[in-house]
């Protein structure tokens, strides 16, 4: 009797409950610790799944909260990545300030993207991200004498962590490094989607022209976390170059902002979780195939896209959550 | 005579050929209840966005007191304290009743901005949004997504909604649209106990109701407004009286 339950629970109980931290998340968090016992000479990969796990972090708050699709995300995760890898090239190889630095300047062309993009909406909205991911990747290309172009950018390295880990060929300081920092940001994006700011972002969501009918500021809202996002995404990026001491084209190609989407869908939008098992069923999943087979990994992930699109439109955890809940009912 | 709390000069809005609003003028004084009633197609529902921004006029000047709000945003004029509500349910599918209400009343303090502090930490808003529930009888299903509530109950939510936004000018567009006859009675109940200070201007095609609750009634036709004035001259008007039995109207 869900409506008896939900009668007597008073709405002050009923908000905390929700924004408790249930035990499968603390499970969950823990269990990102096994790759450094179970399997350490994978900790390069972990390292990698958790960076991807940022960056499809940083899309579901703009995608699964306010519903702004993006089909060109990888413009700031890029741009991060670059910005960080310069900084170390003319000089600085500190870490953390490198990082800072990144997410800075990555929310600065988020900020001014914001403008337009708080502006449309559907089609209009895709187009206009997806060209403006193409945009910054032909920009990267054609400036070869700052970016390296298509060999790459070369000639990073990074100083020790806090002056004292150094960035080993295991992977031990990257993963480390990569999960506290995914741990940190996931902190934070919690704490904002479950604030006011948060709710208002499912309002533009669920209904743009309900929320003008209350005097809600949306625009100034989806400006807000576009460049929230943005920055999320550049430290992401940033991640990346300072883990592998390198930058590709591949930073800012329209691939990585296609393969965050189907991250996030296959995971569950709107979720905060969903990107990231997503990011690990995907980055293990290219782990595995593209050793058997390197040049048709994607038909594995083309098939369990399309059986989540068709089954699960929330996603996996979407699934899960249903399943759960339904579980529930009939054991009562 | 006070200025009135909401007027308009001249309004005029085609859509193509089609006239939807003909040099609407209308001046609704503090705390009356305004009935608008016409067939269907009249265009009040027009005039509803006309007013509220929703629609911009093709000539013609909107004022709330004093100050002009032609040019205004929706948002910002609900802001200024003018509100309504829709004929076809406008609501957040996904978000409780109770997360809707609260969404609302942050909006107008401007605690919607805040991302840094848990919604829990904002009890006075939570209590509030409670409250207006509580007072459209809607505490018992505030826990539940609004896509879960019964037809009724959403119709309870649309102007529960625009009072956390605590209007001054409240524009209710067939609040009780769809709303079976005998069901209704807490729709207009709710509107009945509105605080005199809120001035309620309505569209409702049961004359019953509207004679009920309306201490002035607007008749508009054609995008035009036929006629003004109190109940007892509307239904003494034999020009209303053919727009009615001319077959027009469904209600
Ligand atoms: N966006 C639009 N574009 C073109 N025509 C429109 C538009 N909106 C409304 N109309 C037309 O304008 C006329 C007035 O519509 P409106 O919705 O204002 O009527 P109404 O008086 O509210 O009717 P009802 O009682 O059925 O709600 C109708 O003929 C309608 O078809
Ligand atoms: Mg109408």
């Amino acid at each position: 009797m869900a409506v008896m339950s939900s009668a007597v629970t008073n709405p002050h109980q009923f908000l905390q409950a929700q924004n408790r931290w249930h035990w499968i998340e603390v499970a969950f968090w823990l269990a990102t610790l096994l790759p450094f016992v179970l399997t350490p000479s994978y900790l390069s990969l972990a390292s990698q799944i958790a960076i991807t796990a940022l960056f499809a972090l940083s899309l579901d708050l703009i995608l699964g909260y306010a519903g702004i699709v993006s089909l060109g995300h990888a413009a700031f995760f890029g741009f991060g990545a670059y910005t960080a890898g310069l900084i170390s090239k003319w000089g600085w190889g500190e870490p953390l300030s490198g990082l800072l630095i990144a997410a800075f300047s990555a929310a600065v062309l988020g900020y001014l993207m914001s403008f337009i993009i708080a502006r449309f909406r559907h089609l209009t909205l895709i187009m206009m991200t997806l060209g403006l991911g193409l945009l910054l990747f032909e920009v990267a290309n054609k400036a070869s004498w700052l970016t390296g172009g298509a060999d790459g950018l070369q000639g990073v390295h990074m100083w020790p962590l806090l002056g004292m880990f150094r960035f080993d060929l295991y992977g031990y300081t990257a993963y480390t490094y990569a999960l506290i920092v995914l741990f940190l940001l996931f902190l934070l994006s919690r704490r904002l989607t479950n604030s006011p700011f948060g709710l208002a972002l499912r309002g533009i969501r669920e209904n743009l022209t309900r929320m003008r009918a209350i005097g809600a500021t949306s625009r100034s809202h989806i400006r807000t976390v576009y460049t929230i996002s943005a920055a999320i995404a550049g430290v992401a990026g940033g991640l990346l170059t300072q883990t592998t001491e390198t930058v590709s084209l591949g930073v800012v190609d329209f691939q990585r902002s296609a393969d965050v989407l189907v991250i996030l869908v296959l995971g569950g939008a709107g979720r905060l979780y969903g990107g990231l098992i997503g990011a690990i069923i995907f980055m293990v999943a290219r782990d595995q195939f593209s050793g058997i087979n390197p040049q048709y990994w994607y038909f594995p992930i083309g098939v369990l896209l399309i059986a989540v699109v068709m089954f699960l439109p929330n996603g996996i955890l979407g699934g899960l959550a249903r399943l759960v809940a339904s579980w529930r009912s009939r054991s009562q | 005579m006070s200025t009135p709390v909401l007027s308009t000069r001249g309004l005029d809005k085609n859509f193509g050929s089609l006239v939807v609003a003909k040099d609407i003028e209308i001046a609704l004084p503090k705390g009356v209840r305004y009935a608008l009633i016409g067939p269907n197609g009249a265009g009040k529902t027009t005039l509803i966005n006309l007013i509220t921004g929703m629609l911009q006029p093709d000539v013609g000047q909107i004022f709330l007191g004093d100050e002009e709000i032609t040019r205004l945003g929706p948002e910002q004029r609900v802001r200024r304290g003018l509100v309504r509500t829709f004929q076809i349910n406008t609501l957040f599918p996904n978000l409780t009743a109770l997360e809707a209400v609260t969404l609302a009343v942050c909006e107008r303090r401007g605690d919607a901005k805040t991302w840094w502090r848990p919604i829990t930490a904002y009890g006075e808003v939570l209590d509030e949004a409670y409250s207006i529930l509580t007072s459209l009888l809607l505490a018992p299903v505030c826990n539940r997504p609004t896509r879960e509530l019964a037809y009724g109950q959403q119709r309870l939510l649309e102007i529960a909604l625009a009072l956390a936004t605590r209007p001054k000018v409240l524009l209710l567009d067939e609040p009780a649209a769809g709303v079976p006859r005998d069901e209704s009675s807490e729709l207009f109940a709710a509107i009945t106990s509105l605080s005199q200070d809120i001035t309620v201007l309505f569209i409702e095609h049961d004359m019953n109701i509207v004679f009920k609750l309306a201490s002035r009634i607007i008749v508009m036709v054609g995008g035009r407004i036929l006629v003004e004035g109190t109940p007892a001259e509307i239904a003494a008007d034999p020009r209303v009286r053919e727009v009615y039995l001319g077959g027009a109207h469904h209600g």
